[in-house]
Protein backbone atom coordinates (compact mmCIF):
# COMPACT_ATOMS: atom_id res chain seq x y z
CA UNK A 1 0.00 0.00 0.00
CA UNK A 2 1.33 3.43 -0.91
CA UNK A 3 0.95 5.34 2.36
CA UNK A 4 1.66 8.83 1.07
CA UNK A 5 -0.21 8.51 -2.24
CA UNK A 6 -3.37 10.36 -3.16
CA UNK A 7 -6.50 8.98 -1.57
CA UNK A 8 -10.18 9.52 -2.29
CA UNK A 9 -13.18 8.84 -0.10
CA UNK A 10 -13.60 5.55 -2.03
CA UNK A 11 -10.24 4.00 -1.05
CA UNK A 12 -9.84 5.79 2.29
CA UNK A 13 -10.06 3.16 5.08
CA UNK A 14 -12.83 3.22 7.65
CA UNK A 15 -10.39 3.73 10.52
CA UNK A 16 -7.34 5.37 8.91
CA UNK A 17 -5.45 5.72 12.21
CA UNK A 18 -5.04 1.93 12.55
CA UNK A 19 -4.99 0.95 8.86
CA UNK A 20 -1.20 0.47 8.98
CA UNK A 21 1.01 -1.50 11.37
CA UNK A 22 2.81 1.74 12.23
CA UNK A 23 -0.49 3.37 13.15
CA UNK A 24 -1.45 0.43 15.39
CA UNK A 25 1.93 0.57 17.15
CA UNK A 26 1.65 4.33 17.64
CA UNK A 27 -1.77 3.93 19.22
CA UNK A 28 -0.54 1.28 21.70
CA UNK A 29 2.57 3.36 22.46
CA UNK A 30 0.59 6.53 23.10
CA UNK A 31 -1.86 4.78 25.43
CA UNK A 32 1.05 3.23 27.36
CA UNK A 33 2.52 6.74 27.67
CA UNK A 34 -0.83 8.08 28.94
CA UNK A 35 -0.91 5.30 31.57
CA UNK A 36 2.50 6.55 32.76
CA UNK A 37 1.26 10.16 32.71
CA UNK A 38 -1.61 9.12 34.97
CA UNK A 39 0.94 7.97 37.57
CA UNK A 40 2.96 11.19 37.13
CA UNK A 41 -0.09 13.34 37.81
CA UNK A 42 -1.12 11.07 40.72
CA UNK A 43 2.16 11.84 42.51
CA UNK A 44 1.53 15.57 42.05
CA UNK A 45 -2.10 15.32 43.20
CA UNK A 46 -1.01 13.30 46.25
CA UNK A 47 1.63 15.91 47.13
CA UNK A 48 -0.90 18.72 46.71
CA UNK A 49 -3.49 16.97 48.91
CA UNK A 50 -0.88 16.33 51.62
CA UNK A 51 0.45 19.92 51.55
CA UNK A 52 -2.81 21.80 50.89
CA UNK A 53 -3.06 24.91 53.10
CA UNK A 54 0.26 24.10 54.84
CA UNK A 55 1.64 27.62 55.31
CA UNK A 56 4.17 29.03 57.81
CA UNK A 57 1.91 31.69 59.36
CA UNK A 58 -1.47 33.39 58.99
CA UNK A 59 -0.13 36.11 56.63
CA UNK A 60 -0.16 33.56 53.78
CA UNK A 61 -3.30 33.15 51.65
CA UNK A 62 -5.21 29.83 51.79
CA UNK A 63 -7.33 28.12 49.10
CA UNK A 64 -10.46 30.03 50.21
CA UNK A 65 -8.71 33.42 49.75
CA UNK A 66 -7.17 32.60 46.37
CA UNK A 67 -9.56 30.72 44.10
CA UNK A 68 -12.49 32.32 42.31
CA UNK A 69 -15.36 30.36 40.72
CA UNK A 70 -15.90 32.52 37.57
CA UNK A 71 -12.27 32.31 36.38
CA UNK A 72 -12.04 28.54 36.93
CA UNK A 73 -15.41 28.09 35.21
CA UNK A 74 -14.21 30.06 32.17
CA UNK A 75 -11.02 27.96 31.97
CA UNK A 76 -13.02 24.72 32.28
CA UNK A 77 -15.53 25.78 29.60
CA UNK A 78 -12.75 26.70 27.15
CA UNK A 79 -10.81 23.45 27.67
CA UNK A 80 -13.90 21.20 27.51
CA UNK A 81 -14.99 22.90 24.25
CA UNK A 82 -11.50 22.40 22.80
CA UNK A 83 -11.93 18.68 23.51
CA UNK A 84 -15.15 18.68 21.43
CA UNK A 85 -13.50 20.57 18.54
CA UNK A 86 -10.74 17.95 18.32
CA UNK A 87 -13.46 15.25 18.18
CA UNK A 88 -14.91 17.15 15.17
CA UNK A 89 -11.43 17.16 13.60
CA UNK A 90 -11.16 13.36 13.90
CA UNK A 91 -14.71 13.01 12.52
CA UNK A 92 -13.61 14.89 9.38
CA UNK A 93 -10.41 12.84 9.22
CA UNK A 94 -12.48 9.65 8.98
CA UNK A 95 -14.55 11.25 6.20
CA UNK A 96 -11.35 12.21 4.34
CA UNK A 97 -12.11 15.94 4.57
CA UNK A 98 -8.64 17.42 5.03
CA UNK A 99 -9.61 21.11 5.03
CA UNK A 100 -12.32 20.68 7.66
CA UNK A 101 -9.95 18.60 9.82
CA UNK A 102 -7.24 21.29 9.67
CA UNK A 103 -9.84 23.99 10.48
CA UNK A 104 -11.18 22.16 13.55
CA UNK A 105 -7.66 21.46 14.82
CA UNK A 106 -6.84 25.15 14.33
CA UNK A 107 -9.90 26.07 16.45
CA UNK A 108 -8.68 23.56 19.08
CA UNK A 109 -5.30 25.32 19.14
CA UNK A 110 -6.98 28.74 19.52
CA UNK A 111 -9.10 27.50 22.44
CA UNK A 112 -6.04 25.88 24.04
CA UNK A 113 -4.17 29.15 23.68
CA UNK A 114 -7.07 31.04 25.32
CA UNK A 115 -6.91 28.58 28.23
CA UNK A 116 -3.18 29.18 28.56
CA UNK A 117 -3.65 32.97 28.63
CA UNK A 118 -6.27 32.63 31.40
CA UNK A 119 -3.88 30.41 33.40
CA UNK A 120 -1.00 32.88 33.00
CA UNK A 121 -3.32 35.69 34.18
CA UNK A 122 -4.35 33.53 37.16
CA UNK A 123 -0.76 32.83 38.26
CA UNK A 124 0.18 36.51 37.76
CA UNK A 125 -2.80 37.57 39.89
CA UNK A 126 -1.83 35.18 42.73
CA UNK A 127 1.82 36.25 42.70
CA UNK A 128 1.27 40.02 42.51
CA UNK A 129 -1.92 40.43 44.60
CA UNK A 130 -1.45 37.70 47.21
CA UNK A 131 2.30 37.04 47.30
CA UNK A 132 1.45 33.36 46.69
CA UNK A 133 4.56 32.07 44.91
CA UNK A 134 6.34 28.77 44.27
CA UNK A 135 8.69 29.49 47.19
CA UNK A 136 6.35 31.20 49.66
CA UNK A 137 5.04 28.00 51.32
CA UNK A 138 4.77 24.22 50.95
CA UNK A 139 1.20 24.84 49.74
CA UNK A 140 2.51 27.23 47.04
CA UNK A 141 5.13 24.73 45.82
CA UNK A 142 2.62 21.88 45.61
CA UNK A 143 -0.03 24.07 43.91
CA UNK A 144 2.23 25.54 41.21
CA UNK A 145 3.94 22.22 40.56
CA UNK A 146 0.62 20.42 39.95
CA UNK A 147 -1.21 23.12 37.97
CA UNK A 148 2.02 24.23 36.25
CA UNK A 149 2.78 20.69 35.04
CA UNK A 150 -0.70 20.59 33.51
CA UNK A 151 -0.05 24.00 31.90
CA UNK A 152 3.25 22.68 30.50
CA UNK A 153 1.31 19.79 28.94
CA UNK A 154 -1.05 22.31 27.32
CA UNK A 155 1.96 24.19 25.86
CA UNK A 156 3.42 20.93 24.55
CA UNK A 157 0.06 19.88 23.06
CA UNK A 158 -0.33 23.26 21.33
CA UNK A 159 3.17 22.93 19.84
CA UNK A 160 2.44 19.35 18.73
CA UNK A 161 -0.84 20.14 16.95
CA UNK A 162 0.49 23.39 15.44
CA UNK A 163 3.53 21.48 14.14
CA UNK A 164 1.27 18.89 12.46
CA UNK A 165 -0.95 21.60 10.94
CA UNK A 166 2.02 23.44 9.41
CA UNK A 167 4.02 20.38 8.32
CA UNK A 168 1.07 18.74 6.56
CA UNK A 169 -0.61 21.88 5.17
CA UNK A 170 0.56 21.16 1.59
CA UNK A 171 0.78 17.37 1.88
CA UNK A 172 -2.87 16.66 2.44
CA UNK A 173 -4.20 13.68 4.37
CA UNK A 174 -2.71 10.22 3.89
CA UNK A 175 -2.16 7.02 5.84
CA UNK A 176 1.28 8.24 6.93
CA UNK A 177 0.04 11.30 8.82
CA UNK A 178 -3.46 10.19 9.87
CA UNK A 179 -2.11 8.26 12.95
CA UNK A 180 -0.06 11.35 13.89
CA UNK A 181 -3.17 13.53 13.99
CA UNK A 182 -5.10 10.86 15.88
CA UNK A 183 -2.36 10.53 18.57
CA UNK A 184 -2.23 14.32 19.00
CA UNK A 185 -6.00 14.38 19.55
CA UNK A 186 -5.79 11.55 22.14
CA UNK A 187 -3.08 13.50 24.00
CA UNK A 188 -5.29 16.61 23.91
CA UNK A 189 -8.22 14.68 25.42
CA UNK A 190 -5.93 13.41 28.17
CA UNK A 191 -5.04 17.02 29.06
CA UNK A 192 -8.76 17.61 29.53
CA UNK A 193 -9.08 14.45 31.68
CA UNK A 194 -6.39 15.80 34.02
CA UNK A 195 -8.12 19.20 34.10
CA UNK A 196 -11.40 17.57 35.21
CA UNK A 197 -9.60 16.38 38.34
CA UNK A 198 -7.77 19.69 38.80
CA UNK A 199 -10.95 21.75 38.74
CA UNK A 200 -12.78 19.27 40.98
CA UNK A 201 -10.06 18.39 43.50
CA UNK A 202 -7.96 21.57 43.59
CA UNK A 203 -10.37 24.42 42.88
CA UNK A 204 -13.88 23.27 43.82
CA UNK A 205 -12.80 21.29 46.89
CA UNK A 206 -10.60 24.23 47.87
CA UNK A 207 -13.68 26.46 47.96
CA UNK A 208 -16.00 24.13 49.91
CA UNK B 1 -21.92 7.87 -4.82
CA UNK B 2 -21.57 4.19 -3.96
CA UNK B 3 -23.90 2.74 -1.37
CA UNK B 4 -21.15 1.64 1.04
CA UNK B 5 -19.69 5.17 1.09
CA UNK B 6 -23.10 6.61 1.89
CA UNK B 7 -23.47 4.04 4.65
CA UNK B 8 -20.08 4.96 6.08
CA UNK B 9 -20.79 8.69 6.07
CA UNK B 10 -24.10 8.03 7.77
CA UNK B 11 -22.41 5.82 10.39
CA UNK B 12 -19.78 8.51 11.10
CA UNK B 13 -22.48 11.19 11.34
CA UNK B 14 -24.40 9.02 13.80
CA UNK B 15 -21.26 8.56 15.91
CA UNK B 16 -20.61 12.34 15.85
CA UNK B 17 -24.16 12.90 17.11
CA UNK B 18 -23.47 10.58 20.08
CA UNK B 19 -20.18 12.42 20.73
CA UNK B 20 -22.05 15.72 20.77
CA UNK B 21 -24.60 14.33 23.25
CA UNK B 22 -21.76 13.15 25.52
CA UNK B 23 -20.27 16.65 25.31
CA UNK B 24 -23.65 18.06 26.39
CA UNK B 25 -23.77 15.66 29.34
CA UNK B 26 -20.21 16.54 30.37
CA UNK B 27 -20.99 20.27 30.20
CA UNK B 28 -24.12 19.63 32.30
CA UNK B 29 -22.14 17.67 34.94
CA UNK B 30 -19.53 20.46 35.06
CA UNK B 31 -22.21 23.10 35.66
CA UNK B 32 -23.81 20.93 38.38
CA UNK B 33 -20.48 20.59 40.21
CA UNK B 34 -19.84 24.35 40.08
CA UNK B 35 -23.40 24.98 41.31
CA UNK B 36 -22.96 22.52 44.21
CA UNK B 37 -19.99 24.58 45.41
CA UNK B 38 -21.47 28.00 44.55
CA UNK B 39 -24.73 27.33 46.41
CA UNK B 40 -22.80 26.37 49.55
CA UNK B 41 -23.93 22.81 50.27
CA UNK B 42 -22.16 21.13 53.24
CA UNK B 43 -18.66 19.74 52.58
CA UNK B 44 -19.64 16.22 53.68
CA UNK B 45 -22.05 16.12 50.70
CA UNK B 46 -20.13 18.18 48.14
CA UNK B 47 -16.76 16.34 48.27
CA UNK B 48 -18.02 12.82 47.44
CA UNK B 49 -20.48 14.37 44.94
CA UNK B 50 -17.67 16.22 43.10
CA UNK B 51 -15.53 13.06 42.96
CA UNK B 52 -18.42 11.03 41.55
CA UNK B 53 -19.17 13.63 38.83
CA UNK B 54 -15.45 13.87 37.96
CA UNK B 55 -15.22 10.08 37.52
CA UNK B 56 -18.32 10.02 35.27
CA UNK B 57 -16.88 12.85 33.14
CA UNK B 58 -13.55 11.06 32.77
CA UNK B 59 -15.30 7.85 31.69
CA UNK B 60 -17.13 9.84 28.99
CA UNK B 61 -13.77 11.25 27.83
CA UNK B 62 -12.14 7.81 27.71
CA UNK B 63 -14.94 5.78 26.15
CA UNK B 64 -16.51 8.33 23.78
CA UNK B 65 -14.03 11.13 23.02
CA UNK B 66 -10.97 8.86 23.06
CA UNK B 67 -12.89 6.02 21.33
CA UNK B 68 -12.05 3.40 24.00
CA UNK B 69 -15.47 1.84 23.39
CA UNK B 70 -14.34 0.84 19.86
CA UNK B 71 -12.96 -2.66 19.34
CA UNK B 72 -9.24 -3.26 19.93
CA UNK B 73 -9.00 -1.01 22.99
CA UNK B 74 -8.78 -3.77 25.63
CA UNK B 75 -4.98 -3.63 25.75
CA UNK B 76 -4.72 0.21 25.87
CA UNK B 77 -7.37 0.37 28.59
CA UNK B 78 -5.43 -2.18 30.68
CA UNK B 79 -2.57 0.37 30.72
CA UNK B 80 -4.95 3.10 31.82
CA UNK B 81 -6.55 1.02 34.57
CA UNK B 82 -3.07 -0.02 35.75
CA UNK B 83 -2.14 3.66 35.93
CA UNK B 84 -5.39 4.54 37.71
CA UNK B 85 -4.83 1.76 40.29
CA UNK B 86 -1.30 3.04 41.03
CA UNK B 87 -2.70 6.58 41.21
CA UNK B 88 -5.31 5.47 43.74
CA UNK B 89 -2.69 3.78 45.96
CA UNK B 90 -0.42 6.83 45.80
CA UNK B 91 -3.14 9.28 46.81
CA UNK B 92 -4.40 6.95 49.54
CA UNK B 93 -0.88 6.69 50.99
CA UNK B 94 -0.23 10.44 50.94
CA UNK B 95 -3.61 11.27 52.47
CA UNK B 96 -3.64 8.65 55.23
CA UNK B 97 -0.31 7.19 56.37
CA UNK B 98 1.82 10.31 55.85
CA UNK B 99 1.50 12.90 58.61
CA UNK B 100 3.33 16.16 59.25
Amino acid sequence: MNLTGKFTLQNWPDRPEIATQEGKNKLIGLWLFLGGETVLFATLFATYLALKNRVPDSSHPLTQDLYSLPLVFAMTAVLLTSSLTSVYAIYHMRNYNFKAMQAWFAITVLLGFTFLCLEIYEFFHYVTDFGHTFRSSAFGSAYYFLVGTHGAHVIFGLGWITGLLIRNAKRGLNLYNAPKYYCASLYWHFIDVVWVFIFSVVYLMGMV
Amino acid sequence: MAKDIQYRLKKNREEMRIQFISFGLMAFLTIISFLAVGLGFPASFVIPFLLLLAIIQVLFQFYYFMHAKDEGHEFPMSFMYGGIFTAFLMILAFCTIIWW
